[in-house]
């Protein structure tokens, strides 16, 4: 007999390899090789987390104890892919407009970005996600009680809850390993994704395995099956339409409102597209799910001894059989149905906790710019990691509570009918542009009300929460408030009950609430936005004409989107304006998109806030709403035709117009450069011939003569060094210049550029990280190496700190190596860093540079010439400068 | 002691040569490199003679001249002024805003101290 040890060996080497499989995925989509990590398939397998240890196990036990009935599971989500795919739809649309995180931030956001809404949609989830997480925890540990039982040490109540407490710390670490590594701008995570999709495979393998076996192993065939069928008390339930209906009902809601059934639907949709894939394939794999059901069912209760749990019949069956190998495959599969569950749910709760409950708090306790100061990407992921702990503790405190013994079906519908009290806020919003929030949060606050008096509360049973006289007769002896017999329906089965109830309470209170209030301007915009996200292409604004600074917002995104990532996005935006290589202006649709992109980080109603904190007095008037929101609704009316014609002319007159411009500013600098050229060679020329005369003049001290001497010495090399300059720019401006391209390494390339700059040796201080340096390169090394002397010398001459640094840094990612050269002195004012790369854009002081002001000019040609860039990199604190190398040349690298 | 010379330059070796020059040949030269402090200068010692750059830091030779021509103590105070940029509509814009001289570099020493001179002597006379 297998002992229990080695499977806990085979556990744990489960997970490594499902550990493998995500970091080989994430490594991919960092280097931007994630096509097929796109694909259908894997999104389709991704949802498959709906089937969770429930349906692994538990559909079984089902079967077992109420026949059909566990079909109603698979077929409410059946109906919402096929039937409903538009809602589907909508939603991950809306989810990619407005750059939604959960389905907390989606109910948030469509109400005017409210805050109250989203911790009250996190705290329902959470909730409702506890029992549900719980049921997972049972299970596995279940699982481990059946293999332990086996090796003749049966569990008692302390061994079984010691497993639970080590399956939930286990799954605390690799939640955390697997979900919190970085803060994904889009709350993407492609390791996860990866590892359930192969989860799914082995889930859906194991189960028809076993069923296989059943069929024609045990039961001789499907002939036999089917009789063995006939005759089994499964054929004779008789259903019951008001649960059918209901559960059905509940199951397909659940399948949109479930956290992690957003989280994988919506959020970690990379292309709409593939839903039109899942709605097919993913009915099919339930089907398949679903198929052997029924005869593992009926063999185990023919097979088992009365009284043995039918849950782990899919466990019990084979090794009663003596067929350890596929009990432990089995195992695996009923492993990874609860892990692959456990580990969506907890992130995509741990986000919400994190972006509506931890942050804003931790936002509003530092009142003082919160986001100028402090890092908030450290905040954020302690703050997700400690609410995974706290989640999946939760789930284990509701194991001990209730006991442990409940059927595994029964859990999980209580979980579905808590997670479904969002439903009418979430259609509402997305259907109705009249719902308000206030409206939301009353059908929210009641349905979860009446759900948890009369099911959440119950199931801890009789007497441990509720009363059993309050149970009996109701609160106060107030019949019609009985937990399970509410407004004096008796006889209802308990979870139609709080289904019909909550339901009805939740709508209505939404419906009325929504009616009799009036939407915040905010919420106007929002719901527009989302009622109409197929209409509106471009979007509205919610930020008028700002006075932030675009440096300002630039280290607020650094503090949360990370350094690379916001940079990205401004150098996106600057090109989009036409300003490569500056700053963007802060333009209304920027700030917009910027929010978006914040939103993806912390949330919809943070991003708002924080933005709001540096937009000062710039936000948005009602006046200025109503009339935004007024403006989309006019553009609606328009015809496709006329737009797109108006579009075209001013596309058009845009181009005539920039070209003319264009035209005229290179006359005018072609003048600028002619008379710029003529100044810096006539000055060196003016010493020159005037020292000269003075010596032929004759008549002067020895000391004198030598000095004047120095000095025409020293302006004819000025002299010849400009004309070298200017014969290299214009040799690398007309592109006539052969590179001598050779390999190398980064490493000796700075380390002779460090050397050929002619640093003092009380000067300025060079510090680097050499180990980030080993990168080889096939380049024109010595056109690189220009490159850096030039910055190095540059920091050098203007570096004005008390005691000069050059930071040189080394970074590599799949766009390629980036080499930037950072000082700690004053840094360029914004205005000038739009002229630095221009030809002779030395900044004032003429005496102290000592060049022409070629230097930048120059080094930028070379950039363009190897096929990288120069840029100047704001926000940095010093003057920064940013070389990115030939995407080729990194690629070589590899 | 002699006749003032004020230079109003922002170039070391340049403004080493001019004092050389007038200097031997008996003059007191002061300097300014300043663009933005030059009228200040010339309000506060008024020198005989102004010789005054065009491309200077913080604000151009022209528009000193401009200042200089709009104020009644200086109207009348002889400007020669020199540019190394060395275009004809330069020329017309100093003539314009009222130089005396101008003169392109590279120039002659002897050609600057003939211009000093010259532009110092009706003063003296008058």
């Amino acid at each position: 007999m297998l002992t229990f040890n080695l499977l806990v060996v085979i556990s744990l080497a489960y997970v490594a390899f499902l550990f493998t499989i995500a970091f080989a995925a994430e490594r991919r989509a960092a280097r931007g090789q994630d096509a097929w990590l796109r694909s259908p398939l894997i999104y389709t397998l991704s949802l498959s987390i709906y089937c969770t240890a429930w349906t692994f196990y538990g559909a079984v036990g089902y079967a077992a104890r109420s026949g059909l009935e566990y079909l109603t599971i698979y077929l409410g989500p059946t109906i919402v892919v096929i039937g409903w795919w538009w809602v589907v739809r909508k939603l991950v649309r809306i989810g990619r407009a407005q750059r939604i995180t959960s389905v907390a931030d989606l109910i948030s956001s469509r109400f005017g970005k409210s805050t109250a809404l989203g911790v009250l949609v996190t705290l329902i989830a959470v909730v409702a996600a506890t029992p549900y997480i719980a049921l997972q925890l049972q299970s596995v540990t279940l699982s481990f009680a059946v293999f332990a039982d086996g090796t003749g040490t049966s569990w008692g109540e302390g061994e079984l809850n010691a497993a639970a407490l080590a399956v939930a710390a286990g799954l605390v670490l690799f939640t955390i390993l697997f979900g919190t590594r970085n803060l994904d701008a889009n709350e993407r995570h492609h390791g996860v994704v990866m590892a359930i999709a192969a989860e799914a495979v082995i889930k859906l393998c194991a189960l028809v395995t076993v069923g296989i076996f059943v069929v024609w192993g045990i039961a001789g065939g499907p002939a036999q099956t089917l009789a063995l069928i006939d005759a089994s008390p499964i054929s004779a339930w008789t259903q019951s339409g008001s649960r059918w209906v209901g559960l059905t009902f509940v199951s397909g809601a659940a399948f949109l409102c479930l956290p992690r059934m957003f989280q994988v639907l919506v959020v970690e949709n990379s292309d709409e597209r593939h839903l039109a894939t899942a709605s097919w394939a993913f009915p099919l794999y339930l089907m398949v799910m679903s198929l052997f059901v029924v005869p593992i069912a009926v063999v185990g209760l023919n097979l088992m001894p009365a009284g043995s749990n039918p849950d782990l019949f899919v466990l019990t069956v084979p090794l009663s059989q003596g067929h350890e190998g596929l009990a432990v495959f089995s195992f695996l599969g009923g492993f990874s149905s609860a892990t692959s569950m456990v580990i969506v749910a907890t992130i995509a709760l741990s986000t919400m906790v994190s972006n509506h409950i931890v942050v804003p708090l931790w936002l509003s306790s530092q009142r003082q710019g919160a986001m100028m100061s402090g890092d908030v990407r450290a905040v954020v992921l302690l703050s997700r990691r400690l609410s995974i702990a706290g989640v999946l503790g939760l789930g284990y405190v509701y194991y001990r509570l209730s006991g442990g013994g409940t059927a595994l079906a029964a859990i999980g519908l209580i979980s579905f009918t808590g997670a479904v009290q969002i439903l009418p806020a979430m259609l509402g919003g997305l259907f109705w542009r009249g719902a308000t929030r206030w409206g939301a949060a009353a059908g929210l606050t009641l349905g979860f009300a009446v759900w948890a008096w009369s099911l959440f509360l119950p199931s801890f049973g009789a007497g441990a929460v509720i009363p059993a006289d309050v149970l009996a007769h109701g609160p106060w002896g107030i019949g019609w408030l009985r937990p399970q017999a509410m407004f004096g329906i008796v006889g209802m089965d308990p979870v139609v009950h709080a289904v019909f109830w909550s339901m009805l309470v939740n709508a209505g209170a939404f419906f009325v609430g929504s009616v009799l209030t009036f939407p915040t301007p905010m919420e106007r915009l929002q719901g527009a936005q989302f009622v109409n996200v197929f209409e509106h292409s471009t979007g509205t604004r919610a930020w008028a004409q700002s006075a932030a600074e675009a440096e300002d917002l630039l280290i607020m995104s650094q503090r949360i989107l990370g350094p690379s990532e916001a940079q990205a996005i401004f150098q996106r935006e600057a090109a989009r304006q036409g300003k490569v290589g500056y700053l963007p202006d802060v333009t209304p649709g920027f700030v917009d998109l910027l929010e978006r992109e914040l939103a993806g980080s912390v949330g919809a109603a943070t991003a708002h806030a924080m933005i709001g904190q540096l937009i000062e007095g710039a936000s948005v008037s009602v006046e200025d709403l109503i009339r935004v929101a007024d403006e989309a609704a006019q553009i609606l009316e328009y015809s496709n035709r006329l737009e797109a014609k108006s579009a075209e002319q001013d596309r058009t007159a845009r181009a005539l117009r920039d070209a003319n411009e264009k035209l005229t500013a290179l006359s005018i600098q072609k003048d600028a450069f002619l008379s710029q050229i003529s100044h810096e060679l006539r000055t060196p020329m003016t010493s020159i011939r005037s020292f000269s005369e003075i010596l032929r003049d004759g008549g002067m001290e020895a000391v004198d003569q030598e000095k004047y001497a120095g000095i025409i010495h020293a302006e004819a090399l000025r002299l010849t060094r400009l004309l070298d300059d200017l014969l290299d720019l214009s040799v690398l401006e007309n592109g006539q210049v052969t590179l001598n391209v050779e390999t190398g390494s980064l490493r000796d390339l700075i380390d002779r550029a460090v050397s050929a700059a002619g640093l003092r040796a009380d000067g300025i201080r060079i510090a680097r990280r050499k180990s980030d340096e080993a990168v080889p390169l096939t380049t024109d090394l010595d056109r690189l190496t220009q490159v850096f002397i030039n910055l190095i010398a540059n920091a050098q001459k203007y570096c004005t700190a008390a005691q000069p640094e050059l930071r040189i840094v080394v970074q590599r990612s799949a766009g390629g190596t980036t080499v930037d050269f950072i000082d700690n002195g004053a840094g360029i004012e914004a205005r000038s860093q739009q002229v630095i790369f221009e030809k002779f854009s030395r900044l004032a002081d003429h005496g102290k540079a000592g060049g022409a002001g070629l230097g930048l000019a120059i080094c930028r040609e070379i950039m363009a010439r190897l096929g990288g860039t120069i840029a100047y990199l704001p926000g940095q604190g010093g003057a920064a400068f940013r070389v990115t190398l030939p995407k080729a040349e990194a690629l070589a690298a590899e | 002691m002699g006749k003032r010379v004020l230079l109003i330059e922002d170039e070391p070796n340049i403004i080493e040569a001019i004092s050389f020059i007038l200097s031997r040949d008996g003059w007191t030269v002061h300097t300014h490199a300043n663009g933005e402090t030059a009228n200040d200068r010339v309000r506060a010692t008024p020198p005989d003679v102004v010789i005054l750059d065009v491309m200077l830091p913080g604000k151009s030779g022209f528009d000193i001249l401009r200042d200089l021509r709009a104020d009644a103590a200086t109207v009348q105070l002889p400007v020669l002024m020199l540019t190394a940029r060395g275009q004809t509509r330069d020329r017309d814009e100093a003539m314009r805003l009222g130089a005396n001289r101008f003169m392109t570099k590279p120039f002659s020493n002897a050609e600057v101290l003939e211009a000093v001179r010259a532009l110092a002597r009706p003063m003296t006379e008058t």
